[in-house]
């Protein structure tokens, strides 16, 4: 067979939502036809998700921004004693409670950290229990699986013991970040300190079978090659199809201002065209995920509502105070309201559905 | 599936002419994707993957202007703070600075309407930049200049074009249009050429070999109907004279407008949806220009696949839209702009502002 068979192979495969080999994604890829892969996105999107497009209220809270990881690829680490560096005490979160128990509809409290080396285990499960206490009703998705890694590190426990006990106090659900890309190759250029590929998927397996419920992302346009993105992709789909417990799926490009990495390898933005290729080809190929997250703090607003011809479905939160990417030089606002999700969804055509963490539908704004 | 939508892909598909109403029914169309792939299959057939662009130079002669528009950030009166009037000597020294750059290949000359300047005071700025730099092609004028130039000298539109012509002008920009409709120039630009006005520039300019440009300024208080009768205009004349070259979309920017407070800028979304629609209406237009200044970088990229094929140029300095918060860069250098088209998989090609190709970037 030659190559413009297995193109038009790969081609019809997308378009009728069929699974996609290595090869398919990677001609797919280098066929260019961005406006082909939305069609076939946005149909694979309506088989998923109908009509809806899902958002929820919630907020983000950074603990510390202290890490012992120095990954080369990011910009929101310090070290102790740095002039930016912060954590949050007990006080400080019960202050952030004291103001987000007023925002209206808040479904979600979502934590993500760095890995304080001073900080133990036991920091982090009060501050779940100390959240759950003060907003017994609202859902927390607390965790990436490098940071559940370093508590199993930390606690000397193992990661079934470690989420165990984050089940008790309070977590109803982990992030998909920290999976970067699982290339071996690429991870001991980017963040060679942290969880590696196999202990990333490990975690993820391991909250499946306990019945807690996660993510899953993927960071690009750094020094991956297409190969290694795709494969990734694969490898998220090979677990889902063992556990069904990813729910959404988030592209993260590369931000690469004030980080060692984009300075050291010269590194750009990719551009949105990129974006919206990659967020239409994930759709494809991640056939056996529900959601696709567009992440607007990462894409920009506009990006993140083209986004929405190209396979999403979600368009995360309202989010509150995100300190992570606007350190790597995101200029987005740091909250958006519920209406102006609510238009930029109906300006798509869809229809706006505030939800939950799990997805189950708050509110449908007609 | 698309109800009529799938009347308007056959016809789209066999080369028929779209109807106004076509044009109304597309713009209630959600389906961004599918809109850019019947923009993109009409761009591939009728222009394959060269993508045009300028090294180019901007040359805003004056800010001080008598028309004072509700929707520019740009223009003011004498004594406003921040005006200028560039003398001859100003204006050479912006071009040779611009020179600088050994692809430099042309001007783009667009200004306020002077209440002190006569017609022979902008004449003189042509004569002298092309005298001055005949390598570069001069591009220079919207239709609203000609016509104010024609009012306060008393000439003819023709005869203003002719001179204009015969110191070296060699294409009319195409500004100025904004939207085709009496009712929103009436309420937004009541001092400036009329619609009427306009098209006749552009009537006379194509009699007399000198070809134009044309635009539509959208996203402000227009209705979708009107977007689609102005493509139509620019369409029925483009059937008599074949003389536009490239039709451009202009966003409204309104920070620093009169309209700042009522109106929001369109969303990217639109502004895909209505360059896309352009490729579909204009079907006698061979040129479909994403402006990246207004579009923003990333925008134009992603609009090359939604019918466009023209991403405008280096640019230099960028006055008028970065006055209403245009968050672009006020220039592009020509590798950023090869490296854009080139992301993509199409081929650029830098052109004068006849569409006359200078350079072929082949592939590396």
């Amino acid at each position: 067979m030659n190559i413009k068979n297995d193109l038009n192979v790969a081609r019809n495969k997308a378009y009728l939502g069929e699974r996609l080999t290595l090869k398919d994604a990677l001609l797919l890829y280098e066929n260019n036809d961005l406006l082909f892969l939305a069609e076939c996105a946005r149909k694979q999107k309506e088989r998923k998700s109908g009509n809806k497009v899902f958002y929820l209220i919630n907020r983000h809270i950074n603990l510390t921004n202290i890490c012992s990881s120095n990954c080369p690829l990011c910009a929101f680490q310090c070290k102790i004693g740095d002039n930016q560096s912060y954590t949050l005490e007990f006080d400080d979160i019960n202050k952030i409670l004291s103001e987000v128990k007023n925002v209206k509809g808040l479904s979600e409290i979502h934590i993500v950290s760095a890995l304080h080396p001073e900080k133990n285990f036991d920091y982090y499960i009060d501050t779940v229990k100390l959240i759950k206490k003060t907003l017994p009703d609202i859902d927390i998705r607390a965790f990436t699986p490098v940071e559940i890694v370093n508590f199993s590190i930390q606690s000397s426990k193992s990661i079934e013991e470690v989420l165990k006990i984050l089940i008790d106090a309070g977590v109803n659900s982990l992030l998909g970040g920290g999976a970067e890309i699982f290339s071996e190759r690429v991870r001991k250029i980017i963040c060679p300190k942290k969880a590696t590929a196999e202990e990333w998927l490990n975690v993820m397996k391991t909250a499946h079978h306990l019945g807690l419920k996660t993510n899953a992302s993927v960071m690009y346009g750094h020094i991956e090659t297409i190969e290694e993105r795709i494969e990734h992709l694969i490898k998220l789909r090979d677990l889902q199809d063992e556990t069904g417990g990813f729910q959404a799926f988030l592209m993260f490009p590369f931000h690469p201002d004030n980080t060692e990495l984009g300075k050291k390898y010269n590194l750009k933005r990719v551009s949105a065209w990129e974006d919206l290729k990659m967020i239409a080809l994930s759709r494809l190929i991640l056939d056996n995920f529900d959601h696709i997250k567009a992440f607007w703090v990462m894409l920009t607003m506009p990006i993140a509502q083209l986004a929405l011809a190209f396979g999403v479905d979600d368009l995360d939160g309202t989010v509150g105070e995100e300190k992570i990417i606007h350190a790597a030089g995101s200029k987005e606002f740091k909250g958006i309201t519920r209406n102006i999700l609510n238009k930029i969804i109906k300006e798509s055509g869809y229809i706006p559905v505030e939800c939950d963490s799990f997805y189950n539908q708050k509110r449908e704004n007609q | 599936m698309f109800g009529t939508f799938t009347e308007i892909e056959r016809k789209v598909l066999n080369d028929e002419r779209l109807t106004r109403e076509d044009g109304i029914k597309l713009f209630s169309c959600n389906d961004l994707s599918w809109l850019g792939a019947m923009a993109d299959y009409v761009r591939k057939k009728k222009c394959g993957d060269i993508v045009y662009y300028n090294v180019n130079c901007h040359v805003n002669l004056t800010n001080i202007c008598t028309s004072l528009c509700k929707f520019c950030a740009f223009g003011r009166e004498e004594s406003t703070k921040g005006s200028y009037a560039m003398n001859v000597e100003q204006v050479i020294s912006v071009v040779e600075d611009a020179m600088k750059d050994p692809n430099m290949s042309g001007l783009h000359v667009v200004s306020g309407l002077h209440p002190q300047w006569s017609f022979e005071h902008y004449l003189n700025f042509i004569d002298i930049l092309h005298k001055k730099f005949p390598s570069l092609y001069i591009k220079g004028f919207t239709g609203v200049e000609i016509t104010h130039f024609a009012k306060i000298s008393g000439k003819s539109v023709k005869n203003i074009l002719i001179e204009l012509k015969n110191v070296g002008l060699q294409a009319i920009a195409g500004g100025g249009a904004e939207i085709l409709s009496d009712r929103v120039r009436n309420l937004l630009c009541p001092k400036k050429a009329t619609a009427d006005e306009w098209l006749e520039v552009a009537r006379i300019a194509h009699s007399i070999g000198l070809k134009t440009n044309a635009s539509m300024l959208y996203g402000h208080i227009e209705t979708l109907e009107e977007r689609v009768n102005h493509l139509i205009k620019l369409r029925d004349l483009q059937d008599i004279t074949g003389g536009f070259q490239t039709f451009i979309c202009f966003p409204f920017l309104p920070k620093n407008t009169a309209l700042e407070k009522d109106i929001k800028q369109t969303s990217m979304w639109d502004d895909l949806r209505t360059i896309a629609i352009s490729r579909l209406m204009l079907d006698n237009f061979k040129n479909i220009k994403a402006y990246w200044v207004m579009l923003t970088v990333p925008v134009a990229q992603v609009a090359l696949n939604f019918g466009a094929n023209d991403i405008d140029g280096t640019i230099h300095k960028e006055n008028i839209l970065h006055e209403a918060g245009a968050t672009s860069p006020k220039s592009l250098k020509e590798d950023e702009i090869i490296k854009i088209i080139r992301d993509i998989g199409r081929i650029p090609a830098a052109c004068d502002c006849n569409f006359n190709i200078l350079r072929i970037i082949d592939k590396v």
